[in-house]
């Protein structure tokens, strides 16, 4: 049906633990993703919120032991990913979903060309022989900006951006349907992160592929994605469309970030650092998890722990305070 | 009320004790060790000297293990059970003051070849190239050879052979050091670097010198009895037990149980300190956790 | 007259690599007012951190002067430069490696002043370590913890704590805060900002981030390949940069807003060139779209474009 091949991810209640031998470290605490064909969603957080434990779960990346994965429902373009075997599970990977990791610097196996690297892929999974995927290979170069005559050369004679431009020639090469990046550019220098993002942003909009974007970077989210998910402790507690969260923003967390955020339009408006730390992930807080930095915290607020609610077209957030009648945020009140 | 983001971590000592603890190859081997250790703190206390260890007795010679004998008798009629705990005085001090030597040398000039780098770097790593080169046994031999007979000259035999091990592992220890912002820090105050390399730099090169110690001690042990066998060692009659196994050689025959006690002893010493050594690694190796 | 506590001239830093000789530093020059701070942005290979620990003598300048208080720091001696450090400190970038993993919070902060005999009594330093700790912001609970214990921002401000044990009157921070969370970034850089108001301290403050030091620096110097290629007071830096450089990096950096106009990005080509021994031409020339025939040849040098605004560009004039 034609509602069904548009949705690319359908990820219902996900929760991750990962099991120690003195402790349980709760990752990701009933996260709900939704994904049509093209969009892209910024996932933000910052360290520890959940967001890379999340991804790796959609591809079942997660070790277990010591992680233990629950879901009440994974489907990638329709295909139930929680019964699927290892075998099945390798034939998704890099071809219905591929994933770009944080490190450029890593993430290339030293002793292969960047050719071999972008072949192994299109082998693999479009079946194709030697020479066809070498041709292929090269096009992927030459589409992310690298002259093709450099497929032969190996990673160490790259730059930490040309090697980010290799990882999403891979990333692509099998024309995935979604694209999860994880922190793409936060190891490049600014000017070669904004080379990375426009390249990102013209190959997406080719191939129409839907893109998570993960990141703590609330510019790259204004410019690079069409909805935003923030997450805190494991758990999305607010989630809408660029102008709902950016413009309307209903969280006190999300409200701390923004603040927070040095901003070289706004410069003589003083940081307000959120206080306190985030929270242990092993002993996690009854009631919300970011009450005890929470300058509007009710004695509610420890106690139950708020689910999403909706605040008109796509706009949701997690926060008890909204059930007394009246109340709003500081930024709420001045962006309207 | 502030709850931080890591968990409420032991103390450093109290991990890596948590972590040995864990291992029961490297606890049976620490128990091994200090049972030997004990052993030979009071051997000379427990037992007498002149009647037990080298007392002759011509009329209980060459007996087979028994209740009176646990291990049996020498050719001389001397008890070997006997004669084998006081010979653990012999590889304790042997092993232990062998590496205290080759420690001492060692760290010291694998941490200025490591700190200074350059020109001393290379005359000191290529000295250390040439004495590793010179095979450990035939090194000990000709130190003895040359300086006599003793235990003292069997430690610094054993121990000159013991260098060029900590020389290597201090110096690669102290080039990561090396490089981290704390070292750069000590200079930003103003320490000297002498004091850079004693307060900061060793201190966290510690755990692979443990092990290494602990590791040399074993092979010490070897040595020392591979000399002794030989005939360099301890003279006689003193029990080390390379000797043992040397005078039992004649009756190896026929009287199998002679070379048999002062072999296992060999053996379990070595094997109990290379299974601690590990059990130390394997803990103070923070990647190995969990 | 300008009350200038330092004074960096022609400074050079090279290292002998195998392929040739590196030119990590070239050949610059500032001065920084007592109680100012000076920014100095760049991106990775720029030179920065190098200038830092080459002001400071962590690294041994190749060439060049560096005056502080008017003396010439440059050509004194091992013992003498150990004194001057009692007034020049540095903060580094990495919480985790920048601290002795086996020594406790008071014995890092503790350690200048002891080492330095600057007090003699046990209580004395006691009190000291404690009154820095409240400085910082650090709880007095931790006083016996270790790094591991800690998390960054914690750290990281056992770092500054040990900084400001002597008394300095000069810091040079690189990259303070680059390896924070964004919610502990602004704890520290709020807390650097009082430090500097209340101690009247002076700063060089080393970062690739440029919406950071907007917060922080009175007046910001770009890097580029080891050169000084402008140098302006914050306001006009961001209002009216001049090299085509600055203006790309200015341009680079994303807004965290929605719904506003944004304009034309302007994207640089290629890469950033190798600093071995580079040739005789602008050093930007290569990834430049305005690079003409006199880029090409020669290198330009840094002239007053504007009062108090200086550039390093042949066609400078173009782009006021």
């Amino acid at each position: 049906m034609a509602e069904q091949k548009d949705m690319v991810l359908e990820m219902e209640n996900l929760n991750v633990k990962f099991v120690l031998e003195e402790e349980t470290v709760e990752a990701v605490n009933g996260i709900s993703l939704h994904m049509r064909t093209g969009e892209t969603l910024g996932l933000v957080g910052e360290t520890g919120a959940g967001k890379t434990t999340t991804a790796l779960s959609i591809l079942k990346l997660i070790d277990s032991p010591p992680g233990v994965l629950e879901c009440d429902r994974m489907e990638v373009c329709g295909q139930d990913v929680l019964k699927m075997t290892t075998s099945e599970l390798e034939h998704i990977r890099g071809s219905l979903v591929s994933m770009i990791f944080q490190d450029p610097m890593t993430s290339l196996n030293p002793v292969f060309t960047v050719g071999q690297q972008i072949a192994e892929s299109l082998e693999r999974h479009e079946n194709l022989n030697k020479n066809d995927a070498w041709k292929k290979a090269e096009d992927m170069l030459e589409l992310v900006g690298i002259p093709r005559e450099r497929a032969i050369e190996y990673p160490h004679q790259f730059s930490g951006g040309m090697k980010q431009r290799v990882i999403i020639a891979i990333a692509l090469a099998c024309s995935p349907r979604l694209l999860i990046a994880d922190e793409p550019t936060t190891a490049l220098d600014v000017t070669i992160q904004a080379q990375i993002l426009h390249l990102m942003k013209e190959l997406k909009e080719k191939r129409n592929t839907s893109v998570i974007m993960i990141t703590h970077d609330l510019g790259i989210v204004a410019e690079t994605c069409d909805r935003v998910a923030v997450m805190y402790a494991g758990r999305i507690i607010e989630t809408g469309n660029l102008d709902e969260v950016f413009n309307h923003t209903k969280h006190p967390y999300t409200e701390g970030l923004f603040n927070s955020l040095p901003n070289i339009k706004k410069r003589k408006h003083k940081l307000q650092p959120i206080h306190g730390l985030m929270p242990d992930p092993t002993n996690l807080p009854k009631g919300c998890a970011f009450a005890p930095r929470c300058n509007y915290a009710t004695e509610a607020c420890k106690e139950r722990r708020p689910e999403l609610m909706g605040f008109g077209g796509t706009h949701q957030a997690a926060c008890l305070a909204y059930e007394q009648a009246g109340f709003h945020i500081e930024r709420g009140k001045t962006n309207g | 009320m502030e709850q931080t983001t890591e968990r409420k971590a032991r103390g450093q000592v109290a991990e890596i004790w948590h972590q040995f603890s864990r291992n029961k190859g490297a606890m049976v081997g620490s128990f091994i060790v200090l049972v030997i250790a004990f052993i030979a703190i009071f051997a000379d206390v427990l037992l007498d000297y002149d009647t037990q260890v080298v007392g002759q007795n011509v009329a209980e010679r060459l007996q087979w293990p028994s209740a009176a004998h646990w291990f049996g008798t020498d050719e001389l009629g001397r008890d070997i059970f006997f004669r084998i705990l006081y010979g653990t005085r012999f590889s304790c001090s042997v092993g232990l003051v062998a590496v205290s030597i080759g420690l001492v040398i060692g760290v010291t000039l694998g941490a200025i070849a490591g700190f200074f780098g350059g020109a001393l770097e290379e005359v000191i790593m290529r000295s250390t190239d040439i004495l590793s080169a010179v095979p450990n046994m035939l090194m000990a031999i000709v130190i003895v050879s040359v300086l006599g007979q003793s235990i003292w000259n069997l430690m610094l035999a054993v121990g000159i052979t013991s260098v060029p091990q900590f020389v290597r592992i201090t110096r690669a220890a102290v080039l990561t050091v090396r490089n981290q912002e704390y070292v750069e820090a000590s200079k930003a105050i103003g320490l000297t670097n002498g004091k850079i390399i004693f307060k900061h730099i060793l201190p966290n090169c510690l755990s692979p010198i443990i092990v290494q110690a602990t590791l040399r001690v074993a092979s010490a042990i070897i040595s020392a009895s591979s000399l002794s066998f030989l005939g360099l060692g301890v003279p006689a009659p003193a029990p080390e037990w390379g000797s043992l196994l040397s005078g039992g050689r004649k009756y190896i025959r026929d009287y199998s149980y002679m070379t048999l006690f002062p072999g296992l002893a060999i053996m379990i010493t070595v094997l109990a300190l290379n299974m601690m050594g590990d059990g130390l690694r394997d803990s103070l190796d923070p990647k190995l956790k969990k | 007259m300008a009350d200038t506590i330092l004074e960096v001239r022609n400074l050079k830093k090279y290292f002998k690599t195998a392929r040739g000789t590196l030119h990590a530093v070239d050949d610059v020059s500032f001065t920084i007012e007592r109680g100012k701070t000076l920014g100095i942005v760049g991106e990775s290979g720029c030179g920065k951190s190098t200038t830092g620990r080459a002001i400071l003598r962590l690294l041994e300048p190749t060439d060049g002067k560096v005056f502080f208080n008017g003396t010439d720091i440059t050509s004194l001696s091992n013992s003498k430069m150990r004194q001057m450090r009692r007034e020049m400190q540095i903060i580094f970038q990495d919480p985790f490696s920048s601290l002795d993993p086996r020594k406790t919070v008071s014995q890092t902060i503790a350690e200048p002043i002891i080492e330095n005999r600057l007090l003699k009594d046990k209580k004395a330093i006691e009190a000291r370590v404690h009154e820095l700790m409240d400085t910082v912001g650090l709880a007095q609970r931790l006083v016996n913890s270790y790094p591991h214990e800690l998390d960054g921002g914690r750290r990281q401000r056992i770092g500054i704590a040990r900084a400001l044990a002597m008394e300095p009157k000069f810091i040079v921070c690189d990259e303070p805060v680059s390896a924070l969370d964004v919610s502990i970034q602004a704890q520290i850089l709020n807390l650097l900002q009082e430090l500097k108001e209340k101690m009247g301290l002076t700063f060089i403050f080393i970062t690739h981030d440029l919406s950071v030091v907007n917060h922080f620096a009175d007046e910001i110097a770009v890097m580029y390949l080891g050169q000084l290629i402008e140098k302006a007071p914050t306001e006009e830096l961001f209002d009216h940069p001049v090299h085509p450089y600055t203006r790309a990096l200015l341009s680079a950096i994303p807004i965290p807003e929605v719904g506003i106009e944004r304009p034309e990005r302007i994207l640089l080509k290629g890469e950033i060139s190798s600093p071995i021994d580079p040739p005789e031409e602008c050093r930007f020339a290569k990834r430049c779209i305005y690079t003409c025939e006199t880029c090409r040849k020669s290198c330009p040098k840094l002239l007053e474009a504007s009062p108090g605004h200086f550039v390093s560009c042949h066609l400078w004039k173009d782009f006021m």
